[in-house]
């Protein structure tokens, strides 16, 4: 069966707080997920008090001052620090998101950090996404053809490029499949928003020849057809995008090619 | 442990080349029940009042026995479409997943079965 319940050595304890210094105005507490491999014990939950008036804008800013002057034993994954690589991806104040984009005013109350749901954690917020790679490999994210290579570059017509956008921005954050209770369930299987949106991306390039082997591939029940609508992947995607519309595309071929 | 790649687990099997007709069938089914709905609530309003004869005289004419068979008929079978990703989604033991998929078809089934034959045996006087 599904688990509803974590497991025991799961479950989240109360950790450390960590004070702000004295005299700070403007303090806001951080509440992050800290889980450990190598110590054995249980994750917990350390609070940071960190002075907003000594620390920028965004999520992300707060993490890297914990990092650099209260706890260097924090660890997470970040980058770009404009939203563009998607590493820092996390669950801030109950949705995924970007660190980096977040703003720390856009939350009310105490920050919580947790990793992205759902996923084995290696350390921290940092989640294991081999998975998730493996999947996004599996559906041949590139051009495939049978006309042998041009001389010069494959044209592609104003209209049909405009099919990508809302499309080829998806960074792979993981903000929503990792959102998404069917993949939660059926991870396993199913590929989840992300991957999917990828494969319609390549399945509407004009360019692409493999269109039907692409919809062949993805004509299965776990692969797709857990996908139930609830729309939490385009709610979450942390740059705008709409993966239950590319979802309905992929089913809608499935129907038109019948 | 397995020592597995990532890629071969994920291709797995393959894919099953369906799914299309499940869900197509549950979105048909689903628009079907609209008007069949709303036919049997507006029906059994207008014969909320009858006797127990007045109830089988209504059933016995042929549009209502027929649109009743209709209805219960994409009912169940809107049932067991439902039922049936609700196991697939949450059991994950594939011999209790199985089980618990032969053993839903078989209570549709009967029931269904029942419900039909029981508006037809009214419908043919019996």
């Amino acid at each position: 069966m599904a688990e509803f319940k974590l497991p025991a050595n799961s479950i989240v304890g109360k950790g450390k707080t960590y004070h702000a210094p004295a005299g700070a105005k403007r303090v806001r507490n951080f509440q992050i997920y800290r889980w450990n491999p190598d110590n054995g014990e249980n994750p917990r939950i350390d609070t940071y008090e960190i002075d907003l008036d000594a620390c920028g804008p965004m999520v992300l800013d707060a993490l890297i001052k914990i990092k650099n002057e209260v706890d260097a034993t924090l660890t997470f994954r970040r980058s770009c620090r404009e939203g563009i690589c998607g590493s820092c991806a996390m669950n801030i104040d109950g949705t995924n998101t970007l660190a980096c984009t977040k703003a720390i005013d856009e939350v009310e109350g105490d920050v919580k950090i947790n990793p992205l749901p759902h996923m084995p954690v290696i350390k921290d917020l940092v989640p294991d996404l081999t998975h998730f790679y493996a999947q996004y490999a599996s559906i041949k994210p590139w051009l495939q053809t049978v006309t042998p290579a041009p001389e010069r570059e494959r044209l592609q017509s104003k209209e049909d490029r405009a099919k990508l956008d809302g499309l080829y921005e998806c960074i792979l954050c993981a903000s929503c499949s990792t959102s998404c209770p069917s993949y939660w369930w059926n991870g396993e299987r199913y590929l989840g928003p992300a991957i999917l949106l990828q494969a319609y991306r390549w399945i509407i390039d004009s360019r692409d020849e493999f269109t039907g082997e692409r919809l062949d591939d993805l004509e299965d029940p776990f692969r797709l057809y857990r996908c139930h609508t609830i729309m939490n992947c385009s709610r979450t995607c942390p740059k705008g995008l709409n993966p239950a519309k590319a979802i309905a595309e992929i089913k809608r071929l499935m129907i038109e090619r019948r | 442990m397995s020592l597995r790649s990532p890629l071969g687990r994920v291709r797995g099997l393959g894919s099953a080349k369906e799914g299309v007709s499940h869900w197509w069938h549950q979105r048909l089914t689903a628009l079907f029940l609209i008007p069949l709905v709303l036919w049997f609530v507006v029906s059994l309003l207008s014969v909320v009042h009858a006797d127990h004869e007045g109830l089988k005289a209504w059933l016995a004419r042929p549009l209502n026995a027929g649109l009743l068979v209709t209805f219960l008929g994409t009912t169940f079978f809107h049932a067991k479409l439902g039922l049936q990703v609700v196991i697939e989604d949450y059991v994950h033991t594939e011999l209790v997943k199985l089980g618990a998929l032969v053993a839903m078809n078989l209570v549709v089934l009967v029931l269904a079965a029942t419900s039909v034959i029981s508006v037809l045996r009214i419908a043919f006087g019996g």
